[in-house]
């Protein structure tokens, strides 16, 4: 019981990793409907900048800054050169631009930094935490927390800020918020800059773990499925799928896997998806479409 | 491109004729002989094994991929996961059923892979849009498991492989790369034919009608749902075949890796930048993806020698391709074939202008 | 519809127009042609940047230094193959006839997807494999395999070194029993490979034979380290594959897993795995066929005469004496010795395919010869035949202490003769699966 107690939460935090990706797709889908398959690279350029920027010396705190203005002069490009130019085209269109940016963006950020693995240290200890019997990983601590802070500003963002408000009115009928005068091309600028450094913290937890190189901008297809589960409007069903994953990825793996033969995380994920899509078309907490002829 | 006007209702004998094709088409039958007399002759080993047959089989998954997302309009990123039905099925079949003749059990491993896409395209009548790509994507990875992880697949190779058993055809050895490419032509030739007929008949408008709006289709009294899985289940029919062909024609040896996501990806790029809803846009759209790399590749080495290392000119082509994606859904969505019709409209007026 | 293929006509035109313009880099018959597929790109590239270093330089080095091979000059190209086997069968056809005149002796396909698609293809066209830690077991049993070299250490061996090392360290044999041995393997045909030879180890000598996999790419491994630690081995056999490597030994760390009882295989063992892991990585084993570090006699050369004046492909100079990049020597010398010693037989000319193979198979590196190489200590004596493609089944322990590979252990052989009857017994089944006539290896010269 204790060794089921202890996958369950160990699964539930290491959902959090997951969660913090889908956010970057669920701030952006919101505001500019474009399920934006170049998260992936641009967590990966984010985290590479980062860390190109603390290998010539400069302090954590301004390379951090000086990599999210960084992010922010991509934001203005793609939504300048991508999404400007690809208003009002279809959804499956737009992702299909995303595909071509992720190739660009992975292009760019070894032809710059080079591919090589670069080790990331942020002070953080990965030792294991006891609370009793149930072992914790003292890192998954430290991204869990870093997730709800993370929540808290942008639920903030998004709810106390002239911006937020925009935003939400974006997302919530296009046409009407143009009508009574939102910059839409700016909001998009700003979502896609707040994206990009929400995937930067992203990058950076999980380049902590296994190293900032190219494999990092495969974390992406981990944070489909729990778009799925949470839908892709919702960015506290970001969490909660991320929760759900990680939880039922990680009991699977033990409970399930030496039946069949293991090695079932990366689909086992999409099954999961898959039954809350048959029960929840639009995903746990997505908004249903309603159509017109 | 007709500038003949039709006033609806039209008399039966008045209708546009051009509907069912009765001019020759000249064009097209030269291209056929030139790939089925002139290529064999000259191509080298290279031409033949590296490029032509990837070609021919890249351009039937696009096919396969656009009957569903062209024609049908529901996105699919799991063709590769098909393409590994075919070829496993394939394998097996001509392992474990030594009389079967090489073309019907080309012929078996394709229906085997549209059965899998039957039931992957079950949840279509509930799931649209992004949601139902994610289920291919999860068909993807699923599949791409069950050919790694049960061993009977690949008859218990240590390797995880399987590799062409001899390719026999009516006791003609197809071993040589110029049999194989003749092989693949044949198959590639008989099956867009079958296409080019499927897309123009009351199944093809059926499907294209779903595909521009199928809550209207619906109400139209198209059988919505019904339609949808049988696009599924044509194309993985074709994706099945190119998967036994990619691995038995092309690669030699294949294993689940050879089917990825990449490779599902790489059909779809074909059919946005060659066009969709179109068959000669896979054709197009295959050969500027194959041809690109080796392209940029060979120019890289000749133009910049030493001077740029070649990791760089792998960087920019990875640039140039994510470029050259998005040039084309902004500037032309309809993909290269349109350019091309374009600009041919824009020749038999030269130097005119309207 | 029809117009449309008009275009793909003119399309089609053009494009062959333009790639048969393209020249091709300039080489002459009397140089020999080593083709280099790299990967520089995609998942794999920090893996493969070094060893094409590795390789490069020592090419240059016999070149510019040696003035060729007994005067035969060798000449380099580089394609692109980003580890998959579509594009490795692309830059094999490019290759396989040569550069303009000056022919291909021997074929690194560099890369596991690459060696399995190209096997058959190379044997049609009679260019020797050389496939150093990697590719297909049982082409050691080169009567079945004539153009396959898994030369130095297969999978095989690597998992009888890896028990023979853990017994060195219990103290014999005899106490493997009782003991629990986990592996924790990249779900594929790499990471499968070694179940076979440790189910026998397993049942030969007593120990409790864990099978843990890994789903690619492995970047997420708590549930296979929570299996881990609940199942309390003694120690870990980590076989893992690109970022899965970091990611396992960072996860072990997070579950109290002691990493100096965690041995990497071939794979897991460069100094590119270990550096991001920071301080979980200190004290973790790995086995290796080409040990790290640049105090070898010929790191000391290369640096005379390419790295202090500038020539070294290394971008990083940091990466110098690194695994990989002693790897890439490790297999250009391989490839540089069976040049020579097939110029014995056939005079100090370019080789062909099958002469490189000739010399391959009589390729003997003793001590002697690695000494006046420089290779003594990094590359273990190698005696390859026409039975024994595979020849030294050795490999070294070293562990990391945070900057840099000690290594722990000399040589630890692999016992390949209790292994023999299995690798038989698969190439038998391939050539008879294949119709293949196995060549009598008696009558070999």
């Amino acid at each position: 019981m204790t060794f089921f107690i202890e996958t369950l939460i160990g699964g539930l935090l290491a959902g959090t990793m997951y969660s913090l990706v889908a956010i970057g797709f669920v701030l952006i889908y919101k505001a500019s409907g474009v399920f934006n398959f170049a998260q992936g690279a641009m967590l990966l350029f984010a985290a590479l900048t980062f860390v190109s920027l603390r290998e010539q010396g400069v302090p954590f705190a301004a390379a951090l800054v000086l990599t999210v203005v960084v992010i922010a002069i991509g934001a203005l490009a793609i939504e300048r050169w991508i999404l400007r130019p690809l208003v009002n085209r279809s959804q499956i269109t737009l992702f299909m631009a995303t595909l071509g940016l992720s190739f660009i963006v992975e292009g760019l950020a070894q032809g710059l930094m080079g591919a090589e693995v670069r080790a990331l240290d942020l002070g953080i200890q990965d030792t294991p935490v006891m609370f009793g019997d149930i072992m914790v990983s003292h890192f998954d601590l430290v991204a869990a927390a870093t997730a709800t802070v993370l929540v808290t500003v942008l639920a903030l963002l998004f709810n106390k800020t002239r911006v937020g408000v925009s935003l939400r009115a974006v997302a919530d009928d296009t046409r009407a918020a143009l009508s009574i005068g939102i910059n839409l091309n700016r909001i998009w600028q700003i979502v896609w800059a707040v994206a990009g450094s929400v995937g930067l913290v992203a990058g950076l937890l999980w380049g902590a773990r296994q190293g900032v190189q190219f494999s990092l901008s495969l974390v992406v297809l981990k944070a489909l499925p729990v778009l799925i589960i949470g839908g892709f409007t919702s960015i506290g069903g970001a969490i909660v799928g991320g929760l759900i994953v990680g939880a039922a990825e990680n009991l699977a793996e033990v409970y399930i896997g030496p039946f069949i033969g293991g090695g079932i995380t990366p689909w086992f994920a999409y099954f999961i998806a898959l039954a809350f899509l048959y029960v929840r078309p639009a995903g746990l907490f997505g908004e249903r479409a309603i159509e017109r002829v | 491109m007709s500038l003949h006007t039709y006033t609806l209702p039209a008399p039966f004998d008045n209708a546009p004729v051009h509907l069912v094709g009765s001019r020759a088409p000249w064009p097209l039958l030269v291209l056929l002989m030139i790939a089925f007399g002139v290529v064999p002759l000259l191509g080298s080993d290279y031409w033949l094994n590296a490029i032509l047959i990837p070609f021919l089989v890249l351009s039937l998954a696009g096919l396969g991929l656009n009957l569903l997302t062209g024609y049908t309009g529901q996105t699919s990123v799991g063709s590769a996961g098909f393409m590994a039905v075919g070829a496993f099925a394939t394998y097996n079949l001509l392992l474990r059923v030594p009389v079967l003749p090489l073309p019907v059990a080309l012929i078996l491993g394709g229906l085997f892979a549209a059965a899998v896409g039957w039931v992957v395209g079950i949840p279509s009548s509930r799931i649209k849009g992004f949601y139902l790509m994610v289920t291919t994507l999860a068909a993807q990875f699923f599949l791409e498991w069950i050919f790694s992880k049960f061993p009977w697949f690949y008859n218990n190779a240590s390797s995880g492989t399987i590799s062409a058993p001899n390719l026999v055809l009516f006791g003609h050895d197809l071993n040589t790369p110029t049999h194989r490419y003749l092989f693949t032509l044949s198959v590639v030739t008989l099956l867009t034919w079958v296409a080019v007929n499927l897309v123009k008949s009351q199944i093809g408008r059926n499907w294209m009608a779903i595909r521009d709006m199928d809550t209207a289709a619906a109400v139209i009294g198209i059988p919505v749902d019904r339609y949808k899985r049988q696009a599924f289940t044509v194309s993985s029919f074709y994706l099945g075949i190119a998967g036994a062909l990619w691995a038995f024609f092309y690669l030699g040896t294949a294993s689940a890796s050879s089917f990825d996501i990449n490779r599902s990806f790489q059909i779809l790029f074909i059919i946005i930048i060659g066009g969709m809803g179109s068959i000669a846009g896979n054709f197009i759209g295959a050969a500027f993806i194959s041809l690109l790399p080796i392209l940029l590749s060979f120019a890289g080495q000749v133009l910049l020698g030493g001077a740029i290392d070649t990791g760089q000119i792998q960087n920019l082509q990875k640039i140039i391709f994510g470029t050259l994606i998005i040039w084309f859904l902004i500037k032309e969505p309809d993909g290269l074939v349109r350019l091309i019709l374009n600009l041919r409209e824009r020749l038999s007026v030269w130097p005119l202008r309207f | 519809m029809h117009i449309a293929l008009k275009g793909v006509v003119g399309a089609t035109m053009l494009t062959l127009s333009m790639t048969a313009a393209v020249p091709e880099a300039h080489a002459v018959a009397d140089e020999q042609f080593i083709p280099l597929a790299t990967y520089r790109v995609g998942a794999y590239a920090s893996s493969g940047i070094p060893v094409w270093a590795g390789m490069i330089d020592y090419l240059r080095y016999i070149n510019e230094v040696e003035g060729g091979i007994n005067g035969v000059k060798l000449v380099w190209q580089e394609c692109e193959t980003e580890w998959t086997a579509e594009k490795g069968i692309e830059c094999y056809e490019r290759f396989k006839n040569g550069l303009d005149g000056a022919p291909v002796a021997l074929y690194h396909p560099n890369g596991a997807p690459a060696a399995y698609a190209l096997s058959d293809r190379a044997a049609a066209d009679r260019i020797p494999l050389i496939t150093l830690g990697y590719g297909r077991t049982e082409a050691t049993d080169g009567s079945v395999f004539p153009y396959n070299f898994p030369v130095m250490l297969t999978f095989y061996s690597e998992a009888s070194a890896v028990i023979n090392y853990i017994a060195q360290r219990e103290g014999g044999f005899d106490k493997l029993k009782s003991k629990k041995i986990a592996t924790v393997y990249h779900d594929s045909a790499y990471g499968r490979e070694t179940q076979g030879p440790l189910g026998l180890l397993a049942e030969k000598y007593g120990f409790e034979n864990i099978q843990i996999p890994v789903a690619d790419p492995g970047n997420e491994q708590s549930a296979q380290w929570r299996q881990v630690r609940q199942s309390k081995p003694d120690w870990v056999f980590l076989r893992t594959w690109g970022v899965s490597t970091p990611v396992a030994i960072k996860t072990a760390a997070r579950f109290g897993f002691p990493v100096d009882r965690i041995i990497g295989d071939i794979w897991a063992s460069s100094d590119e795995d270990v550096l991001p892991t920071g301080d979980a990585g200190k004290g973790y084993l790995a086995l290796t066929p080409y040990p790290g570090g640049a105090d070898f006699e010929i790191h000391e050369r290369i640096r005379t005469h390419i790295l202090d004046k500038g020539k070294s492909d290394l971008k990083d100079p940091k990466s110098f004496g690194s695994v990989y990049y002693n790897s890439g020597l490790v297999n250009a010398a391989i490839a540089v010795e069976a040049i020579r010693a097939g110029q014995k037989k056939f005079g100090n000319r370019p080789l062909t395919g099958d002469e490189g193979r000739w010399g391959l198979e009589h390729l003997d590196l003793g001590e002697a010869r690695l000494r006046e190489i420089g290779f003594l200590g990094l590359l273990q004596p190698l005696k390859l035949s026409c039975s024994d493609h595979e020849g030294g089944g050795a490999a070294k322990v070293q562990q990391w202490d945070g900057a840099r590979w000690n290594l722990i252990t000399d040589w630890v052989h692999a016992d390949r003769a209790t292994l023999r009857p299995l690798i038989d017994a698969k190439s038998a089944a391939y050539a008879s699966e294949k119709g293949i006539q196995p060549r009598d290896c008696s009558t070999e010269g």
